[in-house]
């Protein structure tokens, strides 16, 4: 009874590389380094996302803003930079500071007001997402200056080109990795989420401790914007709309439990991975997308239902 | 980390404690003394104002008036995080522990220890290696036997989660630990392993406050019994040399405490 938390812990990892068997046998393509690259580009925007998500869902809340937030990012990004003309580094500031003031609003009004996560951030989608299509009256905005999708560019691994956003990606699981294993805020975090009020009485911060996950969230949400600009080359006003849910998949999918202060965060990394290679290897296969969206739905119910029966057998 | 008080001199005091919420009185003139290296049992009837007392001590409640003496100097707590400064610790009734989060980590909870250098002063990197080292030490102190500093808390039975509990209190407390219904969850055995542990503590130099509704448990443990009526302290008594019907006759109010002989107080 004791390893079984060990054993459901690895259960991601089993998903993961069940699925990436599954699809090297129907795909010649599949398991080659030009794609399995494609796949690690392709879900390095929500796989970042996914890394804010987590330190909200530890703490027993939900983000369902984060894919909208980065849209807004990106499109503050490439908007002063392409039409406004200024530097690239004060135009990727100011998309930071978006985004990270939306973490801030979200934090103060889950924190200080004590308002739920759920139906904050379904208001902050909302506002996101008009503020999106306002300011960039609904047009992608083009012809970027190189600088800014800098991080889209490649490198060679080998035979395999890899882009520069996946290791920024690798870079911040790792160092968020660290941070929630092995500093007193990480574990903060983690008891905030398992048992507030034991959190309060031994005297952590509670408050501080939700506002600084919604805050760094806004950050993370900020970086990816950036790389999402790096990757398709334009401020894209509909981004990040697939990424809202995704990023809630990838996190369940990778074992953090939606109730709180269970998971860890290279779980949501192998979430934002099978989330990847289903979508992948079943466009190698030829099925139609939407068939791809059906089966993220089965997928994450699957998860959430592991979840709760889990929960259940640890009374 | 204890400084052991004098044994019998007074560590805890407090007089003519009000607490009002609305019309209700809480606290109507409540006294207080607690001894070094004692266990005092606080009882009384529901709405006797048991709690609030205890909050007050504890620092989750300001009092309206009166004092509140900690050896021999007056302190104002206005929170919990002022008392626990000042050296009372607190175990409370529902087992204040993070259930997912393993023992070590639910001992230091809040009280992290930080590495030396940039790591911890900035990062806030944990001496995890301390920590499990210092946890492992504090839990054989107090004999609590658990097969790894490393597991869960929710692997554990209920009595060795309130273990747990004592244990981090007893770890931090300078001078008082109260203990607010820590058998109220227990079976008997688990109940058996809690008072133990509860003496174990005492014997450290602290001094304990044991409030419980179980009579048995009171009389099993107490030094001295603090019976707490309609918001006042009315009797001390000495649970060696009274019955435990007279106690919760003063209780409730059946007899007065001028009533009982002479030696039978405290």
């Amino acid at each position: 009874m004791r390893h079984l938390p060990r054993a459901a812990a690895l259960g991601p990892f089993v998903a993961l590389a069940v699925a990436c068997v599954f699809f090297a046998t129907r795909s010649d393509r599949f398991l080659t380094g030009e794609n399995l690259s494609l796949i690690l580009q392709q879900v390095m925007v929500v796989g970042v996302i996914a890394i804010g998500q987590t330190l909200i869902i530890l703490t027993a809340g939900v983000d369902l803003s984060c894919g909208t937030v980065m849209a807004l990012g990106g499109i503050v990004m490439t908007k002063l930079a392409a039409e406004h003309g200024l530097p690239v580094p004060v135009a990727i500031g100011a998309g930071l500071a978006v985004t990270t003031l939306l973490g801030v609003a979200n934090g103060l009004l889950v924190s200080a007001i004590r308002l739920p996560p759920f139906i904050v951030t379904l208001g902050t989608l909302n506002i996101a997402f008009a503020i999106t299509q306002l300011y960039s009256q609904a047009q992608t905005v083009t012809e970027l200056p190189a600088s800014m999708t800098m991080l889209g560019g490649t490198f060679r691994v080998g035979g395999t080109a890899v882009v520069y956003g996946v290791v920024v990606m690798l870079a911040l699981y790792a160092l968020t990795w660290y941070v929630l294993r092995e500093t007193a805020s990480g574990r903060h975090v983690y008891a905030v989420g398992n048992n507030p009020e034991a959190a309060r009485l031994t005297g952590i911060a509670t408050q501080r401790v939700l506002l600084g996950v919604y805050v760094s969230a806004g950050v993370l949400y900020g970086i990816a914007s950036l790389l999402s600009v790096a990757r398709t080359g334009v401020g894209d006003p509909n981004a990040g709309q697939t990424e809202n849910l995704d990023a809630i998949t990838a996190v369940v999918l990778g074992g953090t439990s939606l109730f709180g202060g269970r998971g860890a965060v290279f779980g949501s990394l192998v979430g934002t991975l099978i989330v990847g290679v289903f979508r992948n290897g079943l466009t190698l296969m030829g099925v139609s997308s939407v068939y791809q969206i059906l089966i993220t739905g089965i997928l994450v119910i699957l998860a959430v239902g592991t979840d709760e029966l889990s929960r259940r057998g640890a009374g | 980390m204890t400084l052991p008080t004098d044994a019998g001199s007074v560590v805890l005091q407090a007089r003519g404690l009000v607490k009002r919420y609305g019309h209700v009185t809480a606290l109507d003139g409540a006294d207080f003394d607690l001894r070094g290296g004692e266990i005092l049992a606080v009882i009384g009837d529901n709405g006797a104002g048991k709690s609030t007392l205890i909050k007050t001590l504890a620092g989750a409640v300001v009092p309206d008036e009166g004092e509140i003496h900690l050896d021999g100097r007056r302190v104002h707590f206005k929170n919990p995080l002022d008392a626990r400064r000042a050296g009372i610790e607190t175990v409370y009734q529902d087992l204040a522990v993070a259930p997912a989060m393993s023992i070590a980590e639910n001992l230091f909870l809040g009280r992290e220890l930080q590495r030396a250098g940039i790591l911890g002063r900035v990062l806030r990197a944990l001496d995890k290696p301390r920590m499990l080292r210092e946890t492992v030490a504090h839990l054989a102190e107090l004999k609590i036997n658990v097969r790894s500093m490393d597991q869960p808390v929710e692997t554990l039975s209920g009595g060795q989660r309130q273990s747990v509990a004592v244990a981090r209190s007893a770890a931090f407390a300078r001078h008082v630990v109260i203990m607010d219904e820590p058998t109220a969850a227990l079976g008997v055995k688990e109940s058996g392993m809690v008072l133990q542990l509860i003496r174990r503590v005492r014997d450290k130099g602290l001094a304990v406050v044991l409030i419980s509704h179980n009579m048995p448990h009171v009389f099993e443990l107490a030094d001295r019994i603090h019976v707490q009526r309609l918001g006042k302290r009315v009797a001390v008594v000495d649970p060696k040399r009274i019955s435990m019907s007279d106690t919760v006759a003063v209780m409730t109010g059946a007899l007065r405490a001028d009533e009982l002989a002479g030696e039978t107080l405290a």
